[in-house]
């Protein structure tokens, strides 16, 4: 079983202490995979997490440079299209392992190493 | 059939008719005295006769021969004759017994050539492929519906054609005579005002009830539906008219002469006001949705953004601008923008203004995409098109220098008024702003470049990974990708380079689900007969509203490469299903499938292959791996070029 540790950084530590809500300790991507899928997220974001203009807004959550209390809270209150996931809907340990699914996902080779992205013109 | 000829001997209409061949000879007669010396000069009347070219055009017959009541022929083949003057390639129609007479002398008086007679499925099937047809030819088509039963089953995609301002010359089988008709079922398939039933969404519709009448009705709905705004139009086809012989009521029945009309172009004033905005402002935007139809117009509007060196926003109804063009730029500059030229948007409102489905206890928000101040101008034809009871039209917005007209017929005038508006204290200052737009360009084709690389190897298939394995197909071939359904996130007209009209034609108009097949189709039959390679990204929940539309492909030897997104679901509804149960603080109930009650095309899989194979289709699939998927098209590609239809059913991400 894939195991991701999730790096807090110092402020996203702090807020959760504050707000007395840490997420579990040893998320689970595979767990997190269960969970992304279960509660929907995949409808709008893909199956990856690579979204959409059709869907997110063209947002990409794969690999998401959000500390995960940033992503928590955008999760249960979002300020654009998304609709709110709140904690009746979905753990904060739910959502630590979601986040470690998301971090988990294969990095995008670079475009150019793509001949099927490479050969399209710049223009 | 109904026996009409026992009806009273006093004929009404050939009365009137002398009467008012009478009542016009002694009206001419005054205006031919000489004046004397002493006498004014004649009143300049308020009508004159018509000239020799007008007579011409009214009255000429296009060579077919005389009719009279002596050769007894059916009124159906003087209806053939008419239609044949108006240059229909095809009718794609499902038969029916409310036209038999009608169908019988297209087939063979008509030998069943301008139009031929496609076979299709479902009513909705035919009117689809008309549009499609239409989107692709920039010529209508017609198709003949079975009575109140038939025309029900049209609606939808009448609907879409008059949402998408294109024109479809549709026939309504019916029976009127209530004293002569068969009793039973025909009776029930025919109505006293069968056009009533599209009425609200076609732009105009007639019943004819003489032979002279129906040629006037048709050459006039032929007419009025190809001039701008285009729009669908009904013709009730009594099949009492058609089945009975020939009545000429003492006059040789003639065909009116189909001229195009000039279409209508915005007031000269009004486009110099838009031109002095647009020339003077620091940051124009151009936005494009049902503006031009072909490449002359796609031309012109690449004219215009290159005078004025202002980014340029397509929509989605057409494709309007080359995707390659260094001026084409997404939706949110339009936050920039200082003053807008909007063409032919179906929703000027939402294009500068946003909805925000996601407020307290489900109700929308709603906010501006602009600055304040900024200057809004139009040029649309929408208004042309009124009706009142659906709501096409989309929310009112407010604009500064609307114009009335068509976009293509006004564009000349604006380029030359804008030549003339443009200081050269400003020229310096358009070319610097050009060249920072083209710049972005460029950054951002990179960027998508490299979002199109995010989950490149998933399975299911990405959709960007679908495109480009199947442009990667066909980049040297001259392709079209056909009207069709699947939401694929954009990824063909944002990476893939189109600078042909006929290369992208954009989106239903109604968004009534089950066009997108019928009309592929109607988009290959076009480019079939222009040797083009016709492409489709069909959607799983769209073929199944009107799957017998890939039997019509078949039937008729139309090629096409329908690509399925298979994602298993109607997706629209699986997310508005999930934001409604989030809104609510409750996790929707799936039942045994991915995505909530209801919204599943799962548990049975369709097999669409399978589906297709069954209707003479060349099939493959589930192909699930993208590593499958270019091998799999290379294939298709070629039984397509071959002349066959085919279809790769790929499971795939949601959008």
């Amino acid at each position: 079983m894939m195991k991701v540790r999730v790096q807090f950084v110092l402020a996203a530590v702090a807020a959760s202490v504050a707000f007395g809500q840490a997420a579990s300790a040893d998320p689970s991507a595979d767990n997190g995979q269960a969970e992304f899928v279960k509660h929907g997220c995949w409808q709008c974001h893909g199956f990856q997490g690579q979204g959409s203009v059709a869907s997110s807004g063209g947002r990409v959550i794969a690999n998401t440079q959000l500390p995960f209390e940033a992503f928590k809270a955008y999760v249960r209150n979002p300020s654009g299209a998304m609709p709110p996931f709140h904690a009746e809907m979905i753990s904060d340990s739910a959502l630590a392992d979601i986040y470690a699914y998301l971090e988990s996902r294969p990095k995008p080779q670079p475009a150019k190493d793509i001949p099927l992205l490479n050969g399209l013109s710049s223009k | 059939m109904s026996k009409k000829d026992s009806a009273p001997k006093f004929d009404r209409r050939k009365f009137l008719a002398a009467a008012a061949v009478a009542g016009a000879g002694s009206a001419v007669k005054p205006a031919q005295a000489a004046p004397t010396a002493t006498e004014p000069p004649p009143r300049v009347p308020s009508a004159l006769p018509p000239n020799e070219r007008v007579a011409s055009a009214e009255t000429d017959v296009p060579n077919i021969p005389p009719y009279s009541t002596e050769h007894a022929r059916p009124g159906s083949d003087f209806m053939v004759d008419v239609i044949k003057s108006l240059d229909i390639k095809y009718s794609p129609s499902n038969p029916a017994s409310s036209y038999r007479a009608f169908h019988e002398s297209l087939i063979d008086y008509g030998k069943n050539a301008m139009p031929e007679f496609l076979t299709c499925t479902h009513e909705e099937v035919g009117v689809g492929i008309a549009h499609g047809y239409y989107k692709i030819a920039n010529k209508p088509l017609m198709t003949t519906c079975h009575g109140t039963v038939g025309l029900m089953h049209a609606t939808m995609n009448i609907y879409n054609a008059f949402c998408d301002h294109a024109p479809v010359l549709v026939f309504a089988g019916n029976d009127m005579d209530a004293a002569y008709r068969p009793p039973g079922v025909p009776t029930i398939h025919s109505a006293q005002d069968i056009n009533a039933i599209v009425r609200d969404y076609t732009k105009w519709d007639d019943t004819p009830v003489s032979a002279q009448h129906f040629a006037q009705s048709v050459v006039r709905a032929y007419q009025i539906m190809t001039t701008p705004p285009c729009a669908p139009v009904v013709i009730s086809l009594d099949d009492g008219l058609a089945t009975e012989p020939i009545k000429d009521y003492g006059q040789a029945l003639y065909i009116p002469k189909f001229v195009p009309a000039a279409p209508p172009a915005g007031e000269q004033g009004a486009v110099r006001e838009a031109a002095r905005l647009l020339a003077n402002a620091e940051h124009p935007v151009i936005v494009a949705d049902r503006a031009v139809n072909t490449q002359k117009g796609m031309n012109l509007l690449v004219q215009l953004a290159e005078l004025l060196q202002a980014p340029l926003v397509r929509q989605r109804a057409r494709l309007n601008f080359p995707t390659t063009h260094p001026l084409g730029r997404p939706a949110a500059v339009i936050a920039q923008a200082d003053v807008i030229l909007g063409l032919e948007l179906t929703d000027y409102w939402d294009t500068v203004n946003k909805f925000t489905d996601n407020n307290h206890e489900g109700i929308g928000s709603f906010g501006t995409r602009v600055k304040p101040g900024t200057k809004l101008i139009s040029i649309s034809a929408q208004s042309l098109l009124t009706k009142s009871n659906y709501q096409e039209f989309e929310r009112f917005q407010s604009v500064d220098v609307p114009i009335t007209g068509d976009v293509e017929a006004t564009l000349p005038a604006l380029i030359e008024a804008l030549k003339a508006a443009i200081p050269d204290s400003r020229k310096d200052a358009m070319t610097k702003r050009g060249e920072a737009i083209k710049e972005a360009h460029a950054k951002a084709r990179e960027a998508t470049k490299q979002l199109a690389a995010i989950a490149w190897d998933a399975s299911p298939i990405s959709t960007a990974r679908l495109c480009m394995e199947l442009y990667g197909q066909i980049k040297d071939l001259d392709w079209s990708m056909v009207p069709s359904s699947g939401n694929v996130s954009g990824w063909p007209t944002r990476l893939w380079p189109m600078d042909k009209a006929y290369q992208f034609t954009g989106t239903s108009g109604g968004y009534g689900v089950g066009w997108g097949a019928p009309a592929s189709v109607g988009g290959a039959l076009a480019n079939r007969d222009e040797g083009r390679f016709s492409v489709s990204i069909q959607s799983d929940g769209d073929l199944m509203y009107a799957p017998g539309a890939l039997w019509t492909a078949a039937r008729h030897k139309i090629p096409l490469l329908a690509v399925m997104h298979n994602n298993r679901g109607y997706h629209q509804e699986v997310m508005h299903i999930q934001r409604l149960a989030n809104f609510r603080d409750r996790n929707p109930n799936v039942g045994n499938d991915l995505a909530p009650i209801g919204t599943s095309i799962m548990n049975p899989d369709i097999e669409y292959h399978k589906l297709a194979e069954s209707m003479g289709w060349w099939a493959k699939g589930p192909i699930k791996d993208p590593a499958d998927l270019g091998p799999a098209l290379k294939e298709a590609v070629a039984v397509v070029k071959s002349g066959q239809p085919a279809l790769l059913n790929v499971w795939t991400q949601p959008r």
